[in-house]
């Protein structure tokens, strides 16, 4: 029974949520106005990080992730004091518990490596959350003491919200029941719509589910509500047929003895002691079930059912039990690998696809067959379609949100803001563009790196800016969108920008050109500069990213992934930039060839670029072909002696082809016959017989029934590279035709 | 087949009280079947559309929280005889006393073992099974 999995990744899904609510408590504590009053933080969102933390307790501990549980345990400790108003939120305590969901992140990798938990990061927070807690304020006095609440309604309230109606009642705010009536298969939307109906208005403390027999499709419930807004107020807003508002007397005087604290008498309202008038025989349901609803709210339906119908629903029940059980689950968590291999199964069922179209045309060709031919030819065609959406369905599954990753950066850029002194306000736009999970797990480091260049080379100084007459807080914007098959992240500062002259100066210093080729650059090309390894132009090396390593990392991370990066930038206004990625791995873009009548794939990502093959470029150097590229000498593959194929008997007769791939700092041009042009394939990986080969990275069906073989850019590379050395020509030799 | 629901709003946790009761073959013991509700208003839509043997609240839950859960069932003519196991964590007393208050009729503290899990959930289905009120549907 391992639900090791299945925790990580609700444990993961709970700590961003903590995460992006720590983000909403620290814009809150921003907002707040030079004059140090108190904060008014949204008490929802404080609870929902307690709730957070002592979820996340309890599944640790239950799950024997003993730090996660000692760490959760007090975290827990202050959360709760927090949202029951023991400690007041501030900045440090803030930190902390930022701090917190790094060392959370910590951990889950941890787990996830198959490791043991990180114990000095855990120690370490767990001490400096013993400092940064003041407990100190005391507890206000009993707000409830003066007022005559019904016993029967605290006995139903946790403690939290016994609090918050504490709270609330201290600082004067009204009590409201809103009675409710909801359709029980549409309460959640129905429910949403009331609380961003309810929000701006108070506090909704709790919801009291009726005990009335009723019909079993509906529910009735009483809903607290803490609001400063008048009852006719309340009632414009919120008045629905399938709401009543009434509002819950303050009582400053005593009254006798409340009722025992859990009744066990006829039904009642919980609180029915704090109704305005004694109206105990006043049933909930009975003014509301004949009036038939006009405008519901959020889609509720109110609807009394018919005799036919209750007799029918009876019938039915059990039917209607599987599709309530239906409703509870609708997302299931599926480990990324069984979309790999789903996907895997897509492209074997292309490759066989595609098998079947070359029979199928046989037996078309065939006269005698040629009404069978037909049918295969729909049914082939038809095949075809629901390939195309069952690798749409599986590649549309794999797509996140790129939100996930901008809420990490929006920490991090709260975190080096303050490392640094330096304002900034994070504008983030397209949170939602929605990127393969792969993709979106390996953005966050190259961004992070990308954001910490903003802040730290971009963005000047406070002094710095409001000299240069911009405003004090510097900006960092966060773009993603869709363009096409590729998802474009921009990361724009309005900093400093970059200096061309001392990228050129470094450049020239460093040897990497010269001062005649510097002369006649393209701010384009000078700016690529940034990229180049060990390549920085501040003259001091500080924390975070100006070791001069760094965008040459990004870069390489980005390409790994089939993106490219891509900056611009103007002298003290601004640098940006923009990286571009295929929306999928699992479908790449490729350049379709041909070598002796074959089709090869060689991923895009991969081809530096394609020229026309002049076999009177040629030259030889040490045994190895090699042609001149733009003055450099670049090394020949003829792919048709390295796979060990038949070779064109006069290459002049026919115009061929130079394709340049490159991996790291090699490139290699390889000679084909034919260009066909770019196509998105499926990679299909090669069996475990064929594990061995080197050079393919696996099979794909190339469209027009070709099914063809994946070049593998850098082993190939290598494979050319070792054969021509003369290591592996024996076998090689002996090979070919 | 005994119908045991759970109402918890953390997903591993209901995984996990699933594995615990369902996983649970001995001879001579008759097998539960759990059923999950991922929130107070799930078990509210589920309550009158099954007979259920027993069920295991959470407390902490947001909207309807499991003592609110446990007041309706008590209040209600149908479940009011429905074995109740809340379960909490070890700190929350207070909650845990309204609950029992309420008429719950057990409670388990988080952390807590697959064993006590069963063994508490036996206990009250047996107590189900011989005690006054059995549970039905929201039929008549």
């Amino acid at each position: 029974m391992d639900h090791r999995d299945e925790f990580i990744s609700e444990a993961q899904e709970i700590i961003d949520g903590f995460g992006r609510d720590l983000l909403v408590l620290d814009a809150t504590l921003k907002s707040r106005d030079g004059n140090r009053g108190p904060v008014q933080v949204d008490p929802e969102i404080v609870n929902d990080t307690f709730r957070a933390v002592h979820t996340l307790k309890g599944l640790s501990a239950l799950f024997g992730v003993a730090r996660m549980s000692t760490l959760s345990h007090h975290l827990e400790d202050l959360l709760d004091d927090l949202r029951l108003g023991r400690v007041e939120l501030e900045p440090k305590v803030l930190d902390v518990l930022f701090r917190a969901v790094e060392v959370y992140g910590q951990i889950l990798s941890a787990l996830r490596a198959g490791e043991p938990e990180p114990q000095r990061a855990v120690e370490e927070l767990l001490m400096s959350l013993d400092g940064a807690v003041s407990r100190g304020a005391g507890t206000a006095s009993n707000p409830l003491a003066d007022y005559d609440l019904d016993p029967g309604l605290l006995g139903v309230l946790t403690e939290y919200e016994e609090h918050r109606l504490r709270t609330n009642l201290a600082q004067g705010v009204g009590l409201y029941v809103l009675r409710v009536k909801f359709d029980l298969l549409t309460i959640d939307g129905a429910l949403d719509g009331l609380k961003t109906k309810a929000k701006p208005h108070g506090e909704i403390l709790t919801y009291l589910p009726s005990g009335e027999p009723g019909d079993p499709d509906t529910i009735e419930l009483d809903v607290l509500l803490a609001s400063r807004q008048t009852l006719e107020v309340l009632r414009l807003e919120l008045e629905a047929p399938n709401i009543q508002i009434r509002p819950v007397p303050r009582r400053v005087t005593k009254t006798p003895p409340a009722p025992p604290l859990v009744e066990s008498e006829p039904p009642q309202t919980v609180y029915g002691g704090m109704e305005p008038r004694p109206r105990k025989t006043h049933l909930p349901s009975a003014p509301m079930a004949d009036e038939p609803p006009e405008t519901p709210i959020g889609g509720a339906m109110v609807r009394k059912p018919s005799k036919a119908e209750e007799e029918q629903a009876e019938g039915n029940a059990q039917v209607g039990f599987g599709l309530s059980i239906r409703g509870v689950a609708q997302t299931v968590r599926v480990d990324i690998r069984k979309l790999d291999h789903l996907m895997n199964i897509v492209a074997e069922l292309a490759i066989v696809r595609s098998a079947l179209q070359r029979m199928t045309d046989r037996v078309r060709a065939d006269p005698e067959l040629r009404s069978l031919g037909l049918e295969m030819h729909r049914l082939s065609r038809s095949l075809d379609r629901h390939l195309g959406d069952l690798q749409g369905g599986i590649l549309e599954v794999r797509m996140v949100p790129l939100g996930q990753v901008f809420d990490k950066l929006a920490r991090v850029v709260r975190q080096i803001s303050r490392e640094h002194d330096k304002d900034i306000h994070l504008v983030i736009t397209g949170a939602e563009t929605e990127v393969d999970k792969l993709i979106v797990e390996e953005l966050s480091d190259p961004l992070m790196h990308m954001i910490r260049n903003a802040i730290d080379h971009g963005i000047e100084q406070r002094k710095t800016r409001l000299a240069r007459g911009k405003p004090e807080v510097g900006t960092i914007a966060l773009n993603a969108f869709q363009k096409g098959n590729h998802v474009v992240i921009e990361v724009e500062d309005d900093g400093a920008g970059i200096d061309e002259q001392k990228v050129l100066t470094q450049a020239i210093r460093r040897g990497l050109v010269t001062e005649q080729e510097a002369a006649t650059m393209l701010p384009r090309d000078v700016l690529a500069f940034v990229f180049v390894p060990g390549f920085s132009t501040k003259e001091g090396v500080d924390e975070l990213s100006g070791r001069g390593v760094g965008m040459d990392i990004v870069k390489t991370n980005i390409s790994k992934l089939g993106g490219v990066i891509d900056v611009q930038s103007e002298p003290g206004t601004g640098t940006k930039m923009t990286v571009t990625l295929p929306i999928t791995l699992a479908i790449i873009s490729a350049l379709v060839v041909v070598v002796a009548g074959r089709r090869y794939a060689i991923p895009l990502a991969s081809v530096l670029e394609a020229l026309v093959f002049e076999p009177w470029a040629l030259r030889t150097i040490e045994g190895r072909e090699v042609m001149s590229l733009r003055g450099q000498t670049l090394a020949l593959c003829r792919l048709e002696q390295l796979f060990g194929l038949p070779s064109p008997v006069t290459e002049e007769l026919a115009r061929r082809f130079v394709v340049v791939i490159g991996a790291g700092a090699q490139r290699l041009g390889c000679v084909v016959d034919q260009l066909i042009g770019q196509q998105d394939i499926v990679i299909k990986a090669l069996g475990k017989s064929l594990e061995s080969v080197r050079g393919f990275s696996g099979a794909t069906e190339l469209g027009d029934q070709h099914v063809g073989l994946v070049i593998d850019a850098p082993a190939l590379i290598e494979e050319a590279f070792t054969t021509s050395d003369g290591r592996h020509a024996g076998r090689r030799a002996g090979s070919e035709v | 087949m005994a119908r045991v629901l759970v109402v918890e709003d953390s997903s591993a946790m209901r995984a996990f009280v699933r594995a615990a009761l369902e996983d649970w073959a001995e001879e001579g013991v008759e097998a539960i079947e759990v059923v999950e509700a991922a929130s107070g208003f799930d078990a509210l839509r589920l309550l009158p559309r099954g007979t259920f043997d027993c069920v295991v609240t959470d407390v902490n839950m947001p909207d309807i929280n499991g003592l609110e859960l446990v007041n309706f069932m008590r209040k209600s003519e149908h479940h009011k005889g429905t074995p109740l196991l809340i379960i909490s964590t070890q700190s929350a007393e207070r909650d845990r006393e309204r609950g029992l208050a309420l008429g719950a009729d057990a409670w388990l503290a988080k952390p807590f073992e697959a064993d006590e899990l069963r063994a508490t959930v036996r206990g009250l289905l047996s107590r189900g099974r011989d005690g006054s009120a059995p549970t039905g549907p929201t039929t008549g």
